[in-house]
């Protein structure tokens, strides 16, 4: 390859310009509001660690790449995983078929449990089988709470949509909804679709379903604002994920609408939005719960043959409402990301 | 902008001229059939039928500020829409512009809120950190002679993964954290991402941008020596070599066109959201493309134009906002969508064929 100096003069450019960037900083071009200095040093909560005998526990998941949600489970399994003395060996893919090929790896590594989502049950079954006929405990969190027990997996941990579906529709029939249009962010995902289908059957008032998408936020602002502007008798958005609500509230305003916002799921910024009354309500599945029960089960089933819901309820994580009477009680742990 | 410039070029040379007439065998067309042979003119027609289209099928479009919605998404598709036409022009993909909207809006966030300094500096930094993307870009297209598709492949899966390691290891978080509160975000938001009210409607000011740098990427392709370098080295790469066309630096420098235009878009996101999703922008590229393509630049390279995709992201954004507006059954959405642009692009194509037979 060709490397005479006068090509990599060239190369240092970019070099250059980031520490000419960085002296710019130094020279007093810092901002006096917000950033990283404005932030509070908060630890994390910290409860001494299990002298039992180390174990490995896989978790595998259908989270595609840099969602929120599931950074938040993840933090969960992290934290039950630290307290337990369990190395967590984390894997997601969206694709059902490789989310299967993820759990044989976790098998042919002989873990000592599994912790597993059930977006597409039917991907998962073969592999279940080979994990128990292995022995390995295998427990089910967030989605598949029809189908866990079927499949044989010891306790689940999670929503079922539906039923957070149905609290948000009587939520929305309290505060005086008429017509609401339920936002889903990914064409054919079924949890998000069960929600939406929830929230209708409770729903007294009418609702409609918009397609947006999730991964062009300047088209979810449109595709909502536009929508708006369709149909000025809407009165509220319901949104399916933190990020969304947050647009859909510029969208409110965009389109000169007088409608509101709820939706389901949380973040920092969303706490905010309720604070300030942007954001009506949300409905918390509290995944940091999710990912820190399921791994925990396992070291409890493991150290002492403990079946959490008894291996024959699931145990519920969610619909937990949040709005304005308890979001301060909600956001600083929001703030760290772990709600 | 003149739709009658014929943009043939000549290779090295001064911008083309007019033809000299009255030679006798070659008698000149009629301006109608001159005007359809036109690559742009075709999606012209296309996108006048969808918007006619769909005034029809929708009445609450037929208001100002439902325009300014439908030219809003057509500007954040169109703004991209364009480097990535003029790359296709010069011979060449890019398959990671996409997530490098993203990767640029993530990086002038978290600098500016981890070092806590005036989000200007940011914005810099990430402009240069795009125009280095592109610039390594080219340089590996030209310098191994791989496919650009491969290359561009290979940095679309670093700047997804990247995208996604770095956001968490520096914020510990998937999203950045919001920046909205800090020195010099209200000025950055007037210039990337504010809206201008023009007789009671909102305009967002994307869409100004869109149409100026349709206007200055029009004047560049048709008027400047780059310009014909650019369709030089789309066309045949060795013969604009032999005519002594910098090969190398036009289509590095194209890239580094879509790097611009990656961190103006990035800016977008960045200062009309406050945070960004580190997962966000996979997928946009082909939409990118596609909007050059039925703007009608050709896939090949060597022929296209810079008004061509204005239509073409006019008309994505107006099926994509119409068929809400229409508030038609929303299952069929991605159908509908596909549909309409498969309609639109065959009536291109009509127009085209009808054009040039004789």
């Amino acid at each position: 390859m060709d490397r005479s100096s006068h090509s990599r003069s060239r190369r240092l450019a970019p070099v250059v310009a980031v520490a000419a960037a960085a002296a710019l900083t130094l020279a007093g071009c810092s901002s006096s509001s917000g950033g990283k200095k404005s932030e509070e040093g908060g630890s994390n909560a910290s409860a001494g660690k299990a002298n039992t005998p180390r174990m490995t526990v896989a978790l595998v998941t259908h989270q595609s790449p840099g969602d929120t949600f599931w950074d938040i489970v993840r933090k969960g399994a992290e934290a039950a995983a630290a307290k337990d003395n369990i190395k967590l060996v984390y894997s997601a893919d969206p694709n059902a078929g490789s989310q299967a090929n993820l759990v044989q790896n976790a098998v042919d590594q002989k873990v000592d449990g599994i912790a597993l989502t059930l977006a597409k049950p039917d991907a998962m079954k073969d592999v279940i089988k080979k994990a128990t006929a292995a022995k390995i405990p295998v427990v089910g969190l967030n989605s598949g709470v029809s189908d866990w027990k079927k499949l044989g997996l010891l306790q689940f941990f999670g929503q079922d949509e539906g039923v957070a579906g149905e609290a948000f529709g009587k939520k929305l029939n309290e505060v005086g909804a008429k017509k609401a249009v339920c936002v889903i962010q990914e064409q054919g995902n079924i949890g998000l679709t069960q929600r939406c289908d929830g929230v209708k059957k409770t729903f007294s008032g009418t609702t409609e379903t918009l397609y947006v998408n999730g991964t062009d936020m300047p088209s979810v602002k449109s595709t909502i604002t536009a929508k708006l502007k369709q149909d000025s008798s809407i009165d509220y958005v319901v949104t399916l994920g933190a990020p969304i609500a947050l647009t859909a509230v510029q969208s409110v305003g965009d389109a000169g609408s007088k409608a509101k916002v709820a939706t389901f799921d949380l973040n920092n910024q969303l706490t905010s939005a309720i604070k300030k009354g942007d954001i009506q309500f949300a409905v918390d599945q509290q995944p940091y719960l999710q990912g820190y029960l399921a791994v925990d089960s396992l070291w409890l089933y493991k150290n002492n043959g403990n079946y959490s819901g008894g291996g024959e309820q699931p145990v519920l994580t969610g619909p937990a409402f949040v709005d304005k009477s308890n979001v301060d009680q909600v956001a600083q742990f929001a703030a760290k990301g772990t709600r | 902008m003149s739709m009658t410039q014929q943009a043939e070029p000549a290779v090295g040379g001064p911008p083309a001229s007019a033809p000299k007439e009255t030679d006798g065998r070659t008698a000149r067309r009629p301006l109608a059939l001159r005007l359809l042979a036109r690559p742009e003119v075709g999606v012209f027609l296309g996108a006048v039928a969808v918007l006619i289209f769909f005034l029809i099928a929708a009445p609450s479009l037929r208001q100002g500020s439902s325009m300014a919605t439908v030219l809003y998404q057509s500007s954040t598709i169109g703004i991209m829409a364009l480097p990535v036409a003029l790359l296709m022009i010069g011979g060449e993909f890019d398959l990671s512009s996409g997530v490098a909207v993203i990767t640029s809006a993530l990086t002038a966030s978290m600098l500016s809120y981890q070092l806590t300094v005036n989000v200007w500096t940011g914005v810099i930094v990430a402009l240069v950190a795009s125009l280095a993307i592109g610039a390594f870009n080219g340089w590996m297209v030209v310098k191994t002679g791989l496919p650009s598709f491969l290359v561009t492949l290979g940095t679309f899966l670093i700047l997804q993964g990247v995208n996604l390691a770095v956001t968490k290891w520096v914020t510990g978080n998937v999203a950045t954290d919001d920046i909205s509160n800090m020195d010099g975000f209200d000025q950055a938001k007037k210039i990337f991402a504010s809206s201008v009210d023009i007789g009671g409607v909102e305009v967002k000011i994307t869409i100004f941008y869109w149409l100026a740098f349709a206007a200055l990427a029009t004047w560049v392709l048709l008027r400047t020596k780059y310009g014909n370098w650019i369709f030089a080295v789309g066309g045949n790469k060795d013969s604009a070599r032999a005519v002594g066309v910098p090969v190398n630096f036009t289509k590095i420098t194209l890239f580094m066109l879509v790097g611009f235009g990656a961190w103006f878009m990035g800016m977008h996101n960045l200062f009309s959201f406050n945070t960004v999703q580190s997962g966000e922008g996979v997928g946009q590229e082909l939409i990118y493309i596609a909007a050059a393509v039925i703007g009608g630049c050709l896939l090949t390279g060597g022929s296209g134009s810079a008004i061509g995709p204005v239509f073409g992201a006019f008309m994505f954004g107006m099926v994509n906002q119409g068929i809400v507006f229409a508030g038609w059954n929303p299952d069929w959405f991605k159908a509908f969508l596909g549909v309409m642009l498969l309609g639109a692009v065959l009536i291109n194509l009509w127009v085209q064929r009808t054009a040039t037979r004789r």
